[in-house]
């Protein structure tokens, strides 16, 4: 075990700033995720929910601030401190992001293959039990186009966690899945993070699915946090912008409207 | 005074793009040893890039060498120097043809896939899934593919020529009835082994070119349908005029 990964939080973030051009997308963040327990990061689109899980996983160096991931300061590890903290993570990305060129199999023992020298037959008996998990060994060796959505969102989580990460990032686990797949990816995540005592972030804006699977909800609005609480707490807040997201109101706090000239005068010139 | 600010503007960025690719193909070079380790990714590669292209070249290069054949045919049976054809033919293939048409249809062929496919890697997710797995992309797409194309395309470049002077054969000695013996002891005579190292190394400098071109332009394709097609497009383009560039460049400095 690496020195630090015994303390209690998995991630800390403190003061982070990170801008586009003039543009800060975060400005001055400050983040707890406790061990064992399902973080939500929700948020309006746009607001950098996913720069956020890239500065976490190093793909991003922030302006400013710290990031405490697993007890590392990401911005200060070189590449090879990096991959061995990514090695101790999982990340399921947004359309699953499966190797094109390897079967359904290949693509769970990747990382297996890239980053160990296991056997065959023990790749084989791992992929076999974490396909098993989340349904679909029988899919084994089937190419990811012929998966659907949620079948390609399964495979990948069971590519995230085949190398049995303390740590799973979830990017918009739910977005453009049916209702049933909603359903299993929901209770896979719960069920993973239970079962294999890992801790979990879930950046998402689908509130319904959200709020009934994590311990923690963090809502991100114009680079801070600014609400974070369990789910009834938010649900109950008077705060008018996390009222404006949790009801989903078209215009609130956060506009309807993109900001632009005035519209008399825009019209008639 | 706007012209020349745009001319300098867009010279500039020449530079510096030239410069990008150069920090890139040292990234690939420090990667190469521990690629050349893992040799069945690199084979697969050769695969893709030189055996699938085997078609193409050979049927090209029969084309071109029968062409060759017949021009130099009709040049040299002025001067009823017909018997030299043998050699007009190799040297020119060898030195000239097979190198630099073997590149520019590798850039069409091979090129363009390999850009196109890091491209929609990249816009996928795929390689930046790679990297929070922990494994390189660099080390794992674009250093096999590279290698792959390097060594791909000498290799082809020899199979063009060796087809193109069966080409050449078939109009001179089938066709036109030039004597089967003058056409292979003249190419003996007037072929030096420095000849065929001349094209051996032009195609082994376009074949590194061609490969970083590509590679470049597909890993750095904006995510994006239009940018892949882009950075294909820009992959035959760059390779067409760098290739002919080099080769004149080499040649000037062998000659």
């Amino acid at each position: 075990m690496t020195q630090g990964s015994n303390s209690e939080n998995a991630i800390e973030i403190r003061g982070l700033v990170f801008r586009r051009g003039k543009r800060a997308i975060l400005d001055g963040l400050d983040l707890t995720v406790p061990r064992g327990q399902i973080a939500a990061i929700m948020g309006p689109s746009g607001t950098g929910k996913t720069t956020l899980l890239r500065l976490i996983t190093g793909q991003l160096q922030p302006d400013a601030g710290s990031i405490r991931v697993l007890g590392e300061e990401v911005p200060a590890l070189d590449r090879h401190q990096l991959y061995a903290l990514r090695r101790r993570m999982g990340m399921l990305f947004q359309n699953g992001a499966l190797l094109t060129d390897l079967n359904v199999f290949e693509n769970v023992a990747f990382p297996l293959r890239e980053n160990t020298e296991l056997p065959d037959e023990l790749i084989r008996h791992i992929v076999l039990t974490k396909l098993h998990a989340v349904g679909l060994r029988g899919a084994a060796l089937l190419e990811p186009s012929e998966l659907s959505g949620g079948m390609g969102r399964r495979v990948a989580l069971a590519r995230a966690m085949v190398m049995d990460p303390e740590l799973l990032l979830y990017d918009e686990p739910f977005s453009g899945l049916d209702p049933i797949s909603r359903g299993v990816v929901l209770r896979l995540i719960r069920m993973t993070n239970d079962l294999l005592g890992l801790t979990s972030v879930v950046v998402s804006h689908d509130i319904e699915e959200v709020t009934s699977v994590a311990d923690v909800v963090n809502v991100i609005s114009e680079g801070k946090v600014i609400a974070s609480g369990t789910p009834e707490v938010l649900e109950n807040s008077d705060a008018e912008i996390v009222r404006q997201f949790m009801t989903g109101a078209p215009d609130g706090p956060v506009p309807f409207h993109y900001p632009a000239p005035d519209y008399r005068e825009d019209l008639l010139g | 005074m706007n012209f020349l600010h745009t001319a300098l503007e867009q010279l500039l960025g020449r530079l510096r793009k030239l410069g990008a690719v150069t920090l890139f193909f040292g990234e690939i070079l420090v990667r190469c040893p521990a690629g050349l380790k893992r040799p069945r990714l690199v084979s697969a590669q050769i695969y893709a890039s030189g055996v699938l292209s085997l078609v193409i070249i050979m049927v090209s290069g029969f084309f071109v060498g029968m062409v060759i054949g017949l021009q130099a045919y009709d040049s040299l049976s002025r001067l009823r120097q017909e018997d030299i054809l043998g050699a007009g033919v190799a040297l020119t293939l060898l030195k000239e043809l097979g190198p630099v048409v073997t590149a520019l249809l590798f850039a069409g062929r091979a090129g363009t896939s390999l850009a196109s496919e890091i491209g929609l890697m990249g816009a996928t997710e795929q390689l930046s899934a790679m990297e929070i797995m922990a494994v390189d992309p660099l080390q794992r797409v674009v250093v096999p593919r590279f290698l792959g194309g390097a060594i791909a395309v000498p290799l082809l470049a020899a199979v063009f020529s060796a087809i193109g002077i069966l080409g050449a054969y078939f109009i001179g000695v089938v066709v036109m009835g030039v004597d089967g013996g003058e056409f292979w002891s003249q190419m003996q005579e007037y072929v030096d082994p420095e000849d065929i190292w001349e094209g051996v190394w032009k195609s082994v400098v376009f074949g590194i070119a061609a490969s970083l071109i590509a590679v470049y332009e597909g890993y750095h394709a904006p995510p994006t349908a239009e940018g892949v097609g882009m950075a294909t497009t820009r992959t035959v383009v760059t390779t067409s005029i760098i290739v002919l560039i080099l080769d004149y460049l080499i040649t000037a400095f062998l000659l």
